[in-house]
């Protein structure tokens, strides 16, 4: 396809897009009298709800019928793939990578953003502190995880063979030999954990500054003037204070934790243990071409965010009741 | 100080008022010790060296990426843009093209959505229609699934219409995952619009189209951009749509798929990588940038509210 041939396709999908909203909107405006509100509405809420209906609703339910059929969706075999997750022992270790990322990621994350929002609140450098720690936000996981390949790169210890990853270099100079990280088992887990979290402080570190900077000043002055400073006050007035945002921050950390399978992706491919259930989703579904076991992790996903939400709904509310 | 002021008639002694900042001086010197500047400006280094890292070593010649680190530039430095022109220009899978595809898919992943929401948005927000608040919750609960759930089935549906493998796809998953999160900022956001306005309007005779279209998108500008940023982002830097719908091909597929396929080969080509990854980071970079302020709102809005 050359690049004429693609711009026309858009100008096709602009035309079309613009037509059919126009014919809505048109819709919409001819309603008069009695039934102006009900037509209006429907016209205005249609567009978006049918292509939910037929692009999310629909296939997500099918997902859920297709994660009790096997390989080629045609038999049913019951709870077989789910029991194959739970059992087979490299499922289980996408299980336990899954579980070290989301219990790590969103604490460390949440934690050195919220150190770092504290120890460069109110200084002189703040804004530019700031944007240095959250411009990875910008950037897509896969470019991050191709940054953090050249962090971790490993070259065997022999003559005229220098190391070309930073991480390893340090152990050089340090006097130690160089570790091929990617392969040491389970710690290379950690490794690619540290790239999302590399990319996540930045949000947590933004939204908790926020909420820092909304805690009213007459409690700070009151408390410093009580003598409370330093890690007291950080303790017992700046942290119960945005105890909300915190939440709020985790919980958001760890859905986009459980979805997350770019890094994996990029950075060893799945192998040598690292494999996450998102990845397995991609791997099971796309290259193995069972659908079945593709649905079931992708269930697994879904079943594992619900309780996430559930617990961060409850919380606001007693927020909100208070 | 009032308290002081009213017990004795007189103002506070300099010496306790002294006494009082001195205090809160040293509460807020503890915060700002040489050990706390230390932490941040560790933190910040960590954060920074290995993204100058990249950059630095998109920038030296192919026989010292391969062999050395970057950090060897500074004694012996060498800059070329030879890696430039050869992954941008050069081969048969040239990354120019995957930056024009990148860039074809993200307007209009980006444009329908924001539309469709927007009316949604007023819809939901300003007319009445049977079941809307259900539908309203039941919208808002479709942000929590995960879109893995999604993408086998809707797979199905491209093949069978025949659309697989075009930017259709693209366009149309982006749209469809985009619109939960959108219609529930966006609905937030023109529910503050006072209902003053709406109904001074409807006095006059406009209708729901004329309200929607002369009050409320200009008033929603700014929740608008903050979703556009957000949007764009995730559009741009997406893998998984891209990687399930558009293939791998130079046809459809974005900068992403080809970078993640270029750092899975296996051997040397460290040199094409480090600037293959910075000509798809810039772009989000420039935009992040340029715009942080509404993507700050987005966040904050969309992180406090939901």
């Amino acid at each position: 396809m050359t690049l004429l041939d693609k711009l026309l396709q858009l100008l096709v999908a602009v035309v079309v897009f613009a037509a059919v909203m126009g014919v809505v909107l048109l819709v919409a405006d001819r309603a008069r009298g009695r039934r102006t509100d009900l037509v209006s509405g429907i016209a205005f809420t249609a567009p978006a709800f049918l292509l939910l209906l037929v692009g999310l609703l629909y296939p997500a339910a099918r997902t859920a019928v297709q994660s009790f059929l096997d390989a080629r969706s045609a038999g049913f075999v019951g709870l077989a793939n789910y029991v194959q997750i739970f059992t087979q022992p490299d499922l289980v270790v996408v299980l336990r990578n899954t579980l070290l990322w989301v219990v790590i990621t969103p604490i460390l994350a949440t934690a050195i953003g919220l150190v770092y929002a504290v120890l460069v609140d109110r200084t002189r450098f703040e804004a530019f502190a700031k944007a240095l720690i959250f411009l990875p936000m910008a950037i897509s996981f896969v470019g991050a995880a191709i940054i953090w390949k050249f962090v971790y790169e490993y070259r065997p210890n022999q003559q005229n063979i220098q190391q070309i990853g930073l991480l390893n270099q340090f152990l050089v100079w340090l006097g130690f030999e160089p570790v091929n990280f990617i392969l040491a088992e389970p710690w290379n887990n950690l490794l690619l954990i540290v790239v999302m979290i590399w990319i996540q402080a930045g949000f947590a570190m933004t939204v908790l500054s926020a909420a820092i900077k909304a805690i009213p000043s007459d409690i700070i002055e009151a408390a410093r003037l009580d003598g409370v400073g330093g890690m007291r006050l950080f303790f017992y007035i700046t942290l119960p204070s945005i105890r909300p945002a915190v939440v709020v921050v985790i919980t958001a950390i760890s859905i986009a934790v459980l979805k997350v399978f770019d890094i994996v992706r990029t950075m060893t491919g799945g192998q040598f243990d690292t494999s996450v259930v998102a990845n397995e989703f991609y791997v099971q579904s796309f290259r193995l071409s069972n659908l079945g076991m593709g649905s079931a992790l992708a269930m697994i996903l879904f079943v594992l965010v619900v309780p996430i939400v559930i617990y961060n709904v409850r919380q606001m509310r007693k927020v909100d009741g208070r | 100080m009032t308290v002081l002021d009213t017990k004795d008639g007189a103002s506070p002694g300099p010496d306790i008022l002294a006494a009082a900042t001195s205090r809160s001086a040293a509460a807020r010197k503890g915060l700002t010790s040489p050990w706390a500047s230390l932490a941040a400006l560790v933190i910040a280094v960590l954060w920074t060296i290995p993204t100058f890292g990249l950059f630095l070593s998109s920038f030296r010649p192919e026989r010292d990426v391969q062999r050395t680190g970057w950090w060897t530039f500074f004694a012996n430095p060498a800059i070329t843009f030879d890696n430039y022109a050869e992954v941008l220009f050069g081969g048969n899978q040239p990354l120019i093209d995957f930056f024009a595809n990148s860039i074809l898919i993200t307007i209009p992943a980006v444009a329908i959505p924001i539309i469709l929401a927007t009316m949604a948005a007023y819809g939901f927000a300003w007319t009445k229609f049977p079941m809307r608040d259900t539908l309203f919750v039941a919208i808002f609960a479709l942000q929590i699934v995960p879109l893995q759930v999604a993408l086998l089935p809707l797979l199905e549906i491209f093949v069978g219409t025949g659309l697989n493998g075009t930017f259709w796809t693209v366009w149309i998953a982006h749209s469809t995952f985009a619109l939960p999160l959108a219609i529930f900022l966006l609905h937030n956001s023109m529910r503050e619009i006072p209902a003053e306005l709406v109904e001074a309007a409807r006095v006059d005779g406009a209708g729901h189209v004329r309200i929607f279209t002369t009050i409320m998108v200009p008033l929603m500008k700014p929740a608008i951009a903050a979703f556009a940023v957000f949007q764009f982002l995730w559009v741009w830097n997406d893998l998984l749509v891209a990687l399930v719908f558009a293939g791998g091909t130079l046809d459809v597929a974005p900068l992403t798929v080809r970078l993640a396929n270029l750092a899975g080969e296996r051997g040397s080509n460290w040199y094409l990588l480090a600037p293959g990854a910075f000509v798809a980071i810039i772009v989000p970079l420039i935009v992040f940038l340029s715009l942080q302020r509404y993507f700050v709102r987005g966040l904050l809005a969309g992180s406090v509210k939901g």
